[in-house]
């Protein structure tokens, strides 16, 4: 028998049974479309991460600290350090300040292509005409950032006039309009110098940022008005209090690998700094969303295996139901190996047909609930909360039909080993 | 004279071992020549149905052999065993085993099928045979909506159409009444006087035997006595 006739035999003889053999697919069905939308929930979700991702930082930028160095181990208070300032993050978070000469020393080790001190901006407040004054953080902008844009453009790091990116929650408070009016505007940022005297300077709005989950909530500057801001902070500060900044960042060759970042991260261990790369700071969400997709996952498998038990079931019935044909095939020499591609292809039919259809319903259940969560969560622009990646939806589709294959092996074990003789006895 | 298609020589078939062992024949010796039509006669348990299995190359033989155009089949892979059933043997047996919702076509063009015959030929050869036997009015119907002679005929185009050397026919009127039942037996021996296939059916009827040109009587494993046709 060729293979052809073998597959279409197959395929024929999985549908003639037709209630029994569309139960069957049912189950695998089930499992099939669990799976799929497990697996889609968790790939749209890392997939926002991802692309959230873009807009924290970027992959060949680490971000360096001085090691914290007299943290007691046993849990003690900590002896004060009159270098400490505040750090990012936290209220209350203290890191140890790097100094010009802490950056002369990063740069100097094996491996860091650039540094860049993080210049330590605090804006009173940011001001657009006569309107109201409202607080505003500041946040540095690294080469290769993307902040997800409402409207206009990001900035750009080279220009020479001062630029800013603004958060879409400021475009009503500062009566700029809609996002679109608001870009090519001139807002008034505050900060105070050293002396304790308000100083102002301006910067043309050339973006608006959509708000993201891990995004920044402030406003994003060029190069220029950073620049700006600091050095005005500066006015009057004692030169060896100026240069001190809480965090840098390091420019590295991401492209080296995890092995040649981690020997980066030793080096600057050794040398007093602590390195954290992005990753580092996403790969606690990534895996806890893993896991749970995981989870979840484990209990489509179980779905599925139930169905496997299923397809035992059914084509068991079928090898019972067809006894005799397979004894006069095989009298009509169809040889066992025949005979056994025939029951395992069959089942594999049944595996491919729920899969596929279980897959497809997944799809079309996540397009469905795609819609509704653009509603229920439209805090998360960007969100696609069911995606399906190919090569998931091929690797469970080629799966399901493995767990057939490998249900069907008994059954078609069975017929492959029936004597002829014995099935077409009918005294 | 010729050599004999099939050349049996002292064959011997036990089932089982120990002191439940069943011997169903006990050293038979048996020639048939081109062209013959044999009647294997013989109540039920007489080893009938076990000689025409082994004639079949359906069972290998406890001892003894057994010569297929000058070849012993002991010496035959289970492939070739499988190819040479496929290809030199038909098989028409008491209850029809057709597939009730296959087609007629569909049903006679299975040894074709397994034989890997392209679709095309398949279809054409199918229908050839079915002519014959005139039934390519019924080609598209279902196996199962045909009437008991009708399916008999079936099951003869599809023991015809790989061209065998030889039919073995297991009580083929067995199922059906006498009129249809004399109608198969017209077409089983106008195949066998015409095309030159031989016939090996296995039967109680006498009357079916004595159409033969050669009857054997089976008892107890053992050829009781045989009887040629005038």
């Amino acid at each position: 028998m060729r293979a052809a006739d073998v597959v279409t035999s197959a395929f024929r003889n999985a549908f003639r049974s037709r209630l029994r053999t569309s139960l069957t697919v049912l189950a695998i069905f089930i499992g099939a479309f669990t799976l799929s939308l497990t697996n889609g929930l968790g790939t749209g979700i890392n997939r926002y991460i991802d692309d959230t991702v873009a807009s924290v930082g970027v992959d060949d930028v680490m971000t360096v600290t001085k090691a914290d160095e007299d943290a007691p181990a046993d849990g003690g208070p900590a002896e004060y350090d009159p270098n400490r300032i505040a750090a990012d993050g936290p209220p209350g978070t203290t890191t140890t300040a790097l100094t010009d000469d802490d950056i002369e020393t990063i740069a100097d080790v094996d491996g860091v292509q650039a540094v860049e001190p993080v210049k330590e901006v605090s804006t009173d407040y940011v001001q657009h005409g006569d309107g109201d004054r409202y607080q505003l953080s500041v946040s540095q902008f690294v080469p290769g950032m993307k902040v997800e844009l409402a409207a206009g453009a990001q900035v750009d790091l080279d220009a020479a006039d001062p630029q800013v990116v603004l958060p879409e929650s400021y475009l009503e408070p500062l009566a700029l309009g809609s996002a679109a009016d608001a870009v090519g505007q001139t807002v008034v940022l505050a900060v105070t110098d050293g002396t304790g005297t308000q100083v102002t300077t301006e910067a043309e709005v050339v973006g608006i940022a959509e708000p993201g989950v891990i995004s920044m909530a402030g406003a994003v500057p060029n190069d220029a008005l950073a620049q700006t801001l600091h050095d005005l902070q500066a006015e009057g500060v004692p030169a060896a209090q100026a240069a001190r900044y809480a965090q840098a960042s390091v420019t590295f060759d991401a492209a080296a690998g995890e092995e040649a970042t981690e020997a980066l991260r030793d080096r600057l261990a050794d040398a007093g700094y602590t390195a954290s790369t992005l990753q580092d700071q996403l790969g606690t969400i990534t895996s806890v969303i893993d896991a749970i997709v995981l989870v979840l996952n484990g209990f489509a498998v179980i779905a599925l295996v139930a169905a496997g038990i299923g397809i035992v079931n059914t084509l068991f019935m079928a090898v019972q139901e067809r006894t005799r044909e397979v004894g006069l095939m095989k009298a009509m020499g169809l040889s066992s190996a025949r005979v056994f591609a025939l029951f395992s292809i069959e089942a594999v039919v049944i595996g491919l047909v729920g899969s596929a259809l279980g897959v497809l319903a997944a799809i079309g259940v996540g397009q469905l609930v795609g819609g509704v969560a653009g509603d229920l969560l439209a805090n998360l622009p960007g969100l696609t909360l069911i995606a399906f990646d190919p090569v998931t939806v091929a690797a469970v589709v080629l799966g399901v039909m493995a767990i057939a294959f490998l249900a069907g092996t008994l059954p078609a074990l069975r017929a492959a080993r029936q004597d002829p003789i014995s099935s077409l006895r009918y005294e | 004279m010729a050599p004999p298609l099939i050349s049996v020589h002292d064959l011997h078939k036990t089932y089982g071992s120990g002191p439940g062992a069943f011997e169903a024949l006990k050293g038979l010796d048996l020639d048939i020549a081109q062209g013959e039509s044999l009647a294997i006669v013989g109540k039920s348990g007489s080893g009938k149905s076990t000689l025409m299995h082994l004639l079949a190359l359906l069972d290998r033989p406890t001892s003894g052999s057994i010569t297929l155009d000058g070849t012993d089949t002991s010496r035959l892979s289970a492939k070739q065993l499988n190819r040479t059933r496929n290809g030199a043997f038909g098989f028409v047996f008491q209850q029809f085993f057709l597939n009730a919702q296959a087609s007629v076509l569909d049903n006679v063009t299975l040894p074709l099928k397994i034989a890997g015959v392209p679709r095309r030929e398949r279809t054409a050869r199918g229908l050839a045979a079915l002519a014959q036997l005139e039934l390519d009015d019924k080609a598209g119907n279902r196996a199962n909506d045909l009437s008991g002679g009708q399916k008999q005929r079936v099951v003869i185009a599809r023991a015809l159409i790989n061209r065998p050397r030889v039919i073995f026919a297991d009580e083929p009127t067995g199922n059906l009444d006498t009129a249809t039942g004399a109608v198969v037996e017209d077409i089983l021996f106008d195949l066998n006087e015409r095309q030159g296939i031989n016939l090996v059916v296995v039967t109680h009827d006498e009357e079916l035997a004595s159409r033969c040109d050669r009857s054997l009587y089976i008892r107890d494993g053992r050829i009781a006595r045989a009887e040629v046709a005038a």
